[in-house]
């Protein structure tokens, strides 16, 4: 279904791995990594682990901090909790922007 | 009553919800801590009593998302859940254990659990600080969409705890009408579905908090800021350096100064003979170089425990993620390597926290080669004998630069090890770095003491079997054979410890390494700072250290001394170490790998420091 979703994401779909602190948006679809480099996790367990975490199709987002060296990893908000992820994970996690 | 007819109560969660807190609050202190057969994974287990008197077994498990079990910890949640284990009954009840103040994920949790067929009671955990909040919760329309009775409790109050295990021991009692089990590995589909109801029952049952926790977000507006947070992270290490190192001092020479009336009395009490020697120098001295460093471990624990139950862990892990990262680390490793600095077995005992295996193995390997307190005698004593007093540039003690270099050298050559093994052993693969941040709390004191004393006696028993076994072989092998009559020279010379010496000399000679240096390596097996005795031993200047080092700078060359040093970066001998590394992996494999890898590092390191100094002149 991810990549469904994809392409059925507006226009004005972002990856939560480009985002700043401040940035809020609505989960639009997450997605299994694409050309995983080879002994990587497998990418149906990153997808799995994103869903686990509350990455899920819906769920409202809020890039919250960064980490102090090139700005990774990241903290975020997934409706009420706080995770800590990495950006290159956090590729993987489809938004649709929305107001603060 | 016979303890396979007490029922079997699973504690299941996310983490952090406080399921060890209940743990500890419904078992009291009729708990034990053991590993389960074949795998590495702390057990506890305990027992509950109800007023009436009818027992439960209460299982603590670890903190999981989902029975699709991640790490090895989770495979033994999920194992336990499902009655998997060899040798332990499936649960009669399992305790879904939910933080009140955050149901997202463990409603999911609470729904996959039911497919088990088993029953589960929904427990509100932290229920005091989701009414805080003004978070309100419908507990009769929760249970009824559950499918599953639901209780409020506040672990670390013992809050509800009474009519929680009433719950449970009914539920049990009803446990023979068992569901079938539809439990399956979850797919991509399942999890997205099983959220969407997880939802759907939180919209109906849940109101939202009308004063929600300000706090945490606050303090992570200083504790994470990239530039603040690291300064404040430097500054808790420091603190917690400075407690491990000074306020220590004083309860370790109380506890040097215990251990040598205990032995004078002994000495005295107890005809001089073999037997004397084996409880003075053997057992005596064997508990006493143990529990020397108890002050310093107890208080690193202290710390560690803090960090953790106050939510601060998780975001020193977040701000050493890309640091630490470099070389290959998880940004958890962060914390076990350094408890390394005051001993290895507990800095590789709290490599638990890492959940991925390959960054655990990692975080093992390289855990030995911070700089342990237990070489810092060994270091102070030769750096006294061979270094000058001088001050480079004017300011700087030259004793002292040696001593930084020493330990710089231990953790640079810890971030390269890391390195080749991320490049060699597992090429390529990252694993995902992902964590919650669970809110902040003042930690319970009570519930503190308690996994205190259970950290505590975990090392007391697992070093104690290593440690004093070996120190009465160490002794053993010191003292016989006996020195003939009118012998010259130590006696030391002529027990099996000293032939094995003779004997390795060959091999350590090209480092420099005569063979009274060889000889002290032997007993620095059982603990590394032992070494110092036994060169106190070699040259027969009993106890005072003064004198030793004088012995040492005339006989050492200067080449050999700083080739000694160089070996101890390393020092590959200590058996605590690798018996720790043994249970915690789970076999010879790993101890093996480290042992001959760290070895070979001291080997290369003392030759090329002796080939270096003997070509500047310094033998
Ligand atoms: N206020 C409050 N704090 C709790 C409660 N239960 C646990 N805690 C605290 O929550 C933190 C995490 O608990 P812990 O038992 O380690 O969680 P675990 O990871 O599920 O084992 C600790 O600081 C506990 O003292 C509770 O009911 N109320
Ligand atoms: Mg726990």
């Amino acid at each position: 279904m991810s990549s469904d979703a994809l392409r059925a994401a507006p226009e004005s779909a972002v990856r939560l791995g480009d985002m700043q602190p401040g940035f809020c948006g609505v989960i639009v679809a997450v997605r299994r990594p694409l050309g995983a480099a080879p002994g990587a996790t497998d990418p149906e367990e990153l997808e799995l682990r994103l869903l686990e975490f509350g990455f899920v199709e819906g769920a409202r987002v809020e890039v919250l901090h960064e980490g102090p060296i090139g700005g990774d990893p990241i903290a975020v908000r997934v409706d009420d909790m706080r995770v800590a992820l990495r950006r290159s994970e956090a590729m993987n996690v489809i938004l649709a922007e929305a107001s603060a | 009553m016979n303890l396979s007819t007490i029922p079997t109560v699973a504690l299941v969660g996310n983490p952090n919800c406080g399921k060890t807190a209940l743990f500890n609050a419904l078992t009291g202190s009729r708990q034990k801590v053991a590993n389960y057969a074949g795998v590495t994974v702390e057990k506890k287990e305990g027992l509950a009593e109800l007023p009436d008197g009818r027992r439960l077994r209460i299982v603590d498990l670890p903190g999981t998302y989902s029975l699709r079990a991640r790490s090895p910890d989770e495979a033994v949640t999920r194992d336990a859940v499902l009655g998997r284990l060899p040798g332990e009954p499936a649960p009669d009840v399992i305790l879904c254990v939910a933080d009140a103040t955050n149901l997202g994920l463990v409603l999911r949790l609470a729904l996959e659990l039911k497919t088990t067929g088993r029953p589960v009671v929904f427990v509100l955990n932290m229920i005091d600080i989701a009414e805080r909040q003004g978070i309100e919760i419908d507990v009769d329309a929760l249970s009824r969409a559950l499918g599953a009775p639901v209780k409020a409790t506040v672990a670390t109050r013992r809050r509800g705890l009474d009519t929680l295990l009433e719950i449970a021991a009914a539920q049990a009692e009803g446990a023979s009408d068992l569901g079938p089990d539809l439990w399956r590995e979850p797919s991509a589909a399942d999890v997205r579905n099983g959220h969407r109801a997880a939802r759907d029952l939180m919209r109906n049952t849940v109101r939202p908090p009308s004063r929600p926790d300000t706090l945490t977000g606050r303090l992570d507006g200083i504790l994470l800021h990239p530039a603040a947070g690291l300064v404040i992270l430097l500054g808790l290490l420091f603190l917690m350096f400075q407690a491990v190192f000074a306020w220590a001092a004083p309860l370790q020479d109380l506890t040097e100064a215990g251990f040598a009336a205990l032995g004078a009395a002994a000495t005295a009490g107890l005809p001089t003979g073999w037997m004397q020697g084996l409880v003075v120098d053997g057992l005596i001295a064997g508990v006493g170089s143990v529990l020397v460093f108890l002050p310093q471990i107890l208080l690193l624990f202290v710390f560690i425990l803090l960090l953790e139950d106050s939510g601060y862990m998780a975001r020193a892990a977040f701000l050493m993620d890309r640091i630490m990262g470099g070389a290959g680390l998880h940004g958890r490793a962060f914390i076990p390597l350094l408890s390394s600095f005051a001993c290895a077995v507990p800095g590789i005992m709290s490599t638990r926290v890492i959940d991925n295996r390959r960054d655990r193995l990692t975080t093992i390997l390289t855990a030995p080669l911070m700089t342990c307190s237990a070489r810092i005698p060994v270091y102070t004593l030769i750096i006294g004998a061979l270094i000058p007093e001088r001050t480079v540039g004017g300011v700087l003690s030259l004793q002292g630069l040696v001593m930084f270099g020493l330990y710089a050298a231990g953790i640079l050559s810890a971030l390269a090890v890391a390195f080749v093994i991320r490049k060699v052993l597992w090429r390529g693969g990252s694993e995902p770095f992902m964590m919650q941040l669970p809110d902040y709390k003042i930690p319970d004191p009570v519930n503190l003491l308690r996994n205190l004393g259970q950290k505590a006696w975990a090392f007391i028993s697992r070093a104690g079997r290593i440690i004093l076994p070996l120190m009465v072989l160490v002794w053993a092998l010191s003292t016989w054979p006996s020195a003939p009559e009118g012998a010259e020279g130590p006696a030391i010379a002529y027990s099996a410890a000293g032939r094995i010496g003779h004997w390795l000399e060959p091999i350590f000679a090209p480092i420099g390494f005569s063979w009274e240096m060889v000889v002290a390596l032997i007993p620095g097996m059982a603990a590394r700072e032992v070494a110092v005795a036994a060169l106190g031993a070699i040259y027969a200047v009993g106890g005072a250290e003064g004198d030793l080092a004088g012995v040492l700078s005339r006989q050492w060359p200067l080449a050999s001394g700083l080739a000694f040093l160089a070996w101890y970066v390393f020092a590959p001998q200590c058996v605590a170490t690798l018996a720790v590394v043994r249970r915690e992996t789970g076999g010879w494999v790993w101890p093996g790998i480290m042992f001959a890898y760290m070895l070979a590092l001291a080997y290369l390191a003392a030759f090329i420091v002796y080939r270096v100094a003997a070509a500047f002149g310094l033998s």
